[in-house]
């Protein structure tokens, strides 16, 4: 059965389609590499899935159950987690407490309760490790390079255990070397059996790292396919409308 | 990247050094320490008990009011509100004693009516999305219009049966000869940066001054944390009104205007980013201390009391410029 799957989902923004009966299955451990233009519904697809929109027709089902969400807030109760593209983090505090953050570890007797530091900072430590991050959960995120802040961004996903992980352009603004870092925190995650969904204009990235790639052009699903069974050229094609259908 | 490293080896040997020497408040009580002392040899009367009594009392206002204000500009916010608060706070608990209530109904009164302010910009800044300096600029004007309205703009300085026990709160010196309002004063640094460091309302107030889109996206309950954020700047305001009547002993409607300034100049000599983000409540007390210390040594000095607007202005200028170039020296 599939994680996610959604049925017909259209959305619209008065009289703009910005999306048009898609529907689409997530497996788990699987990366899910979702394609296209500027417009083309890839944001409005992911914010449906995180909660912030409803869709205005077709139905969402998690392993089976209808899913309908009001608030990103009941997103993460079902285990969606988002890193964002500009990966909302706080410079000013450290690595733990943005991972921690809105969801902070603390300890205490009734109302009188404290941040728990020592616990924050351990458990950090100990996913930043599974994730193979050099990162040091005291640093300040200010300080840090592009690569480590997404190994934050992303850190943030695995003290929920979350199942299913939406990933907004994560290669779009760093140097080469940290995207093979960032790629490389995608497999881990995908190891542990979570479904992703990889985001991205990044031909090369997404060819390296998903197992299928969905292509999106003006709010229409246009190609939904193995990786290994396309290519960069076709899904260029697809993108610009070069090739209609796939 | 040579340097680099060897900033990362000095970092690593001397933590302690390079944590303190980061710290804008350290490079404040250097240079208070360093005022006290010059001030001990260049003048006999600096160091009289008299004057540190007075010194140490003088600044309590403004500190307290900083350490709410710190909190406020943490969060990336402002209030301007604060002076006239004070007035009307005062206002109100020296009109109520006079009518004859008790120095509890009083307190409880004056303090209530900052509360209820605080949350009328809060909720104004917070769910309508107004700007806090035209809310808070707004509520100066409200404020200290409420204080004449509530006194008919008259002197109160009759306090009713409770009169001995409230110029008692605010004059007297209950510990080893400290005056009262400077211990109130310690409590409350120690108060807030117990909140601002160790709770999860703290954390809040760090994360919506870092990244407030952030601090939604993750869950953080940003509107709820500000509301709070703006009434514990008025209370702050409220407590230091309730304290500063009891020491005058008189209540004129004129009080505190203008001090909205000095307690934002404070805030941000002791470290407090106006862009949000950064300060700590040590910062708010030392930078108040600075500007009381500047304040006395200009009169002991014999230096015309009209002076010292230009050295409070030029410390924080000389304040906000040193962070900035600490900023542009660091690699990011």
């Amino acid at each position: 059965m599939a994680l996610l799957e959604l049925k017909n989902v259209s959305k619209h923004f008065g009289a703009i389609h910005a999306l048009n009966e898609v529907s689409l299955s997530l497996e788990p451990g699987q990366v899910l590499g979702l394609m296209g233009d500027n417009g083309a519904g890839k944001s409005t697809l992911v914010k449906i899935v995180a909660g912030n929109f409803r869709p205005t027709h077709g139905t969402m089902q998690m392993e089976g159950r209808d899913l309908s969400m009001h608030r990103p807030i009941e997103a993460r109760r079902h285990g969606i987690e988002i890193v964002h593209q500009d990966l909302a983090l706080c410079d000013n505090l450290s690595a733990a407490a943005n991972v921690f953050l809105g969801r902070e570890i603390r300890k205490g007797v009734g109302p009188f309760k404290i941040l728990d530091y020592a616990t924050m900072y351990r458990r950090a430590g100990q996913i930043f490790a599974e994730l193979r991050s050099e990162t040091r959960p005291r640093d300040l995120v200010r300080q840090m390079s592009g690569g480590q802040r997404q190994a934050v961004a992303i850190a943030r996903t695995r003290i929920a255990d979350a199942r299913i992980v939406l990933m907004d352009e994560p290669t779009a603004a760093i140097s080469v070397r940290q995207v093979a870092e960032v790629l490389n925190l995608v497999r881990r995650l995908r190891d542990r059996g979570i479904a992703i969904v990889f985001i991205s204009h990044r031909m090369p990235d997404v060819f390296s790292v998903a197992d299928r790639v969905v292509v999106l052009r003006r709010g229409r699903k246009v190609a939904d396919k193995d990786v290994a069974a396309s290519s960069p050229e076709e899904v260029t094609g697809l993108i610009t409308g070069a090739i209609e259908h796939a | 990247m040579e340097i680099q490293l060897d900033d990362n080896i000095k970092r690593a040997r001397f933590p302690l050094l390079t944590w303190l020497t980061s710290r804008q408040a350290f490079w404040v009580s250097v240079a208070v320490i360093l005022a006290c002392i010059f001030l001990s040899f260049a003048t006999n009367s600096f160091a009289t008990s008299n004057n540190l009594f007075n010194v140490t009392r003088n600044f309590t206002f403004v500190a307290i009011i900083a350490l709410g204000m710190t909190i406020v500009i943490i969060t990336g916010g402002i209030d301007l509100s604060v002076g006239s608060v004070l007035c009307l706070c005062s206002m109100i608990l020296a009109v109520v004693m006079h009518a004859g209530y008790s120095i509890e109904v009083g307190i409880a009164a004056s303090l209530g009516t900052a509360l209820l302010i605080g949350a009328i910009n809060g909720v104004l800044i917070a769910y309508l999305g107004i700007p806090p300096f035209v809310v808070t600029l707004g509520m100066l004007s409200i404020a200290r219009s409420l204080a004449m309205v509530a006194s008919n703009n008259t002197v109160v300085f009759q306090f009713g049966p409770d009169h001995d026990k409230l110029l008692f709160l605010g004059g007297g010196a209950l510990l080893f000869g400290i005056a009262n309002p400077v211990i109130y004063m310690l409590l409350l640094t120690l108060l807030t940066g117990f909140v601002l460091r160790f709770t999860r309302f703290g954390r809040y107030v760090f994360a919506i001054g870092g990244n407030e889109h952030a601090a939604i996206v993750t869950g953080v309950p940003v509107r709820r944390t500000k509301v709070a954020v703006y009434m514990i700047s008025a209370l702050s305001a409220g407590i230091a009104g309730v304290i500063e009547t009891g020491w005058l002993g008189a209540v004129t409607t004129n009080l505190g205007s203008g001090m909205e300034l000095q307690v934002i100049a404070a805030a941000v000599i002791g470290g407090a980013n106006l862009a949000g983000g950064i300060g700590t409540a040590y910062g708010a007390l030392i930078g108040s201390a600075l500007i009381e210390v500047i304040r006395n040594s200009l009169g002991l000095l014999g230096i015309s009391a009209f002076w010292q607007g230009t050295f409070v202005g030029s410390f924080i200028i000389v304040a906000v410029t040193f962070d900035r170039i600490r900023n542009l020296r660091s690699p990011n």
